[in-house]
């Protein structure tokens, strides 16, 4: 029977691996999903009817369990809405984060009296707990500050300094557990209480731009907090199906990184605004306004148009109003293209997902370097709620915080139509040049009303 | 230093397991284009639901009248399970999306 299992457990593996392979090709990510969603089922059925020493099984508690969770788990996900994409995935993860915790709760708990404390068991437990925990915390507040109800810019006095003396006392009592005699359960009380504190002052000073950093960096927590359980468990499915997602988060994180050119350390770190914000303030500038009308005059007649959404296309959900608009562009002859940054938006591919869900073609998608190479030969760029992804100084002011990240180069454009709802810097706090440009006109407003306006306008010129 | 080398010992086709699976998640998911990015995580998110496995292992081998165990279990079970259902069913909304143009084209 225990080979059985064993044997069950390494097709729900292979069936994590093909499932996660496949989801990485638009083709066939759909059949990827499934196939990772088998191997969930599979591997879950198998620790069920797993031959077990001692205990009572309790079925009737696991199915209590598995009913509540899966039911409030299908609900959210058909309820949620696509822009609110970035906040499920971060709550979602969360959850996982916080199981992994509690299992190194009970871990503790069960340990017999008397059981050597200065083991590997030991420490693996540890590890859960305080991965885990930081997982589940860090994820909240991510989740508060995407929501809204806990404020982006929040920040902690001196949070380096306060996440630093917060490690060194994780470190220092996990050491102290290590090496007493019998396991005091207060000690690893305050140590779940540190590590939930830590995951809180951790994420608290990123926010904003940084955003799809965290969520992947999250992601990755959750995943490795996953492997550390199946260590204590000695469980392949849960070691493999972790150390997978443990790895696949922290790619998806460098790839972020090096899309705004920052290393991790300096993101989780820096945290943006205070400094670097004097540039372009001092001088009169004047900015030109754009009306709807000569916006739609300008888009009807131009041959290439493309648009850069950022996460102001989200806030406004203006996805929609985008593709309508589009479609009228294009009955009018308009080439319609749409030029994504990496790290538009709150999450990874935020963008696309979006995009997908208004029925934008994603072959009418151009990633970055595609992008910059049609600019120059594009009539008009519409720069919809985006704003440090396309902001001159990171090229010409090394005092900038985001000197040396990648931009679109909307610029080199023959017009540049900036929708935003205020002249206010964007999440870096840095004011943007690009707004006082000479091809620059601002159309200020609400994006989706503003969208809306141009589409009427389109037909009525 | 008796206890560490003990348990790699014990543990060595544990230890490769974990050694081999950092390289294939690594391999596995390499390139994927931006489009995908989000789903692909939503789905990796709900791959790590897979720490329900634990939650269930402890339960079952709590005694029925361990509720503090039970309890705790319930609610790792639960949370968990909120994870991975709602992880795959987010993800299949999504490319559900993208399919639909798919057709389209």
């Amino acid at each position: 029977m225990n080979t059985l299992i064993e044997y069950l457990y390494i097709i729900s593996v292979v069936l994590f691996i093909v499932g996660l392979k496949r989801l990485s090709s638009p083709d066939t990510a759909r059949n990827g999903n499934l196939i990772a969603a088998a191997g969930m089922a599979l591997g879950i059925l198998a620790s069920l009817i797993a031959p077990i020493e001692t205990g009572a099984n309790n079925y009737a508690w696991i199915a209590g369990a598995m009913v509540v969770g899966g039911g409030i788990g299908l609900v959210a996900a058909r309820r949620v809405k696509m822009t609110k994409m970035p906040e499920m995935v971060s709550l979602f993860n969360g959850l996982g984060g916080a199981c992994a915790m509690l299992i190194s709760i009970v871990e503790f708990y069960n340990l017999p009296e008397g059981a050597n404390l200065a083991s590997p068991e030991v420490l693996t437990t540890i590890f859960a707990l305080f991965i885990g925990s930081i997982s589940f915390t860090g994820s909240l507040v991510a989740w508060g500050k995407l929501d809204g109800f806990l404020r982006d810019n929040l920040r902690l006095p001196a949070p380096t300094i306060v996440n630093a003396i917060l490690l060194l006392g994780i470190i220092g009592l996990s050491a102290y557990i290590m090496t007493r005699e019998q396991l005091d359960f207060v000690l690893v009380l305050a140590l779940l209480g540190l590590s939930l504190v830590y995951g809180v002052t951790f994420v608290t000073p990123i926010g904003g731009g940084d955003m799809p950093v965290v969520i992947s960096l999250l992601n990755s927590f959750t995943g490795i907090g996953a492997a550390l359980a199946g260590l204590i468990y000695g469980n392949n499915v849960m070691i493999v199906g972790g150390i997978i997602v443990g790895a696949s988060g922290t790619i998806l994180t460098m790839l972020m990184c090096k899309a705004m050119n920052r290393s991790l350390i300096n993101v989780i770190i820096g945290g943006f605004g205070g400094g670097g914000v004097a540039s372009g303030l001092s001088r009169e500038e004047i900015v030109k306004e754009a009306t709807p009308t000569d916006t739609a005059i300008m888009l009807k007649y131009a041959s290439k148009v493309i648009v850069v959404p950022g996460y102001g296309l989200a806030v406004a959900q203006a996805q929609h109003a985008v593709h309508e608009l589009e479609q009228k562009c294009q009955a009018e002859g308009v080439d319609f293209k749409y030029a994504i940054h990496p790290v538009a938006g709150r999450m990874p591919g935020h963008m696309n997902v979006l995009l997908a869900e208004a029925d934008v073609p994603y072959d009418n998608l151009l990633e970055l370097e595609d992008a910059n190479k049609e600019f120059p030969s594009t009539d008009v760029v519409l720069v919809v709620g985006a704003n440090d992804v396309v902001n001159p100084a990171a090229k010409e002011d090394p005092s900038s915080p985001i000197y040396g990240m990648p931009i679109l180069d909307v610029e080199l454009a023959k017009n540049v139509i900036v929708m935003k709802r205020s002249m206010s810097a964007g999440y870096a706090g840095i004011q943007n040049q690009l707004f006082f440009g000479d091809k620059t006109r601002m159309l200020f407003g609400d994006a989706k009303k503003s969208i809306n306006m141009l589409k009427d306008e389109v037909d009525n010129v | 230093m008796d206890t560490i080398i003990n348990f790699l010992a014990e543990n060595q086709a544990m230890i490769f397991i974990l050694v081999l699976a950092i390289f294939l998640g690594t391999e596995v998911i390499s390139k994927v284009p931006t489009v995908l990015h989000t789903p692909l995580m939503s789905g990796a998110n709900a791959v790590s639901g897979v720490v329900v496995i634990g939650a269930i292992i402890l339960i079952r081998a709590a005694e029925a009248d361990d509720y503090l165990v039970l309890s705790l279990g319930f609610l790792g079970i639960a949370l968990a399970m909120i994870n991975v259902v709602g992880g795959y069913a987010v993800t299949g909304r999504m490319l559900e999306m993208f399919k639909k143009k798919k057709k389209e084209d």
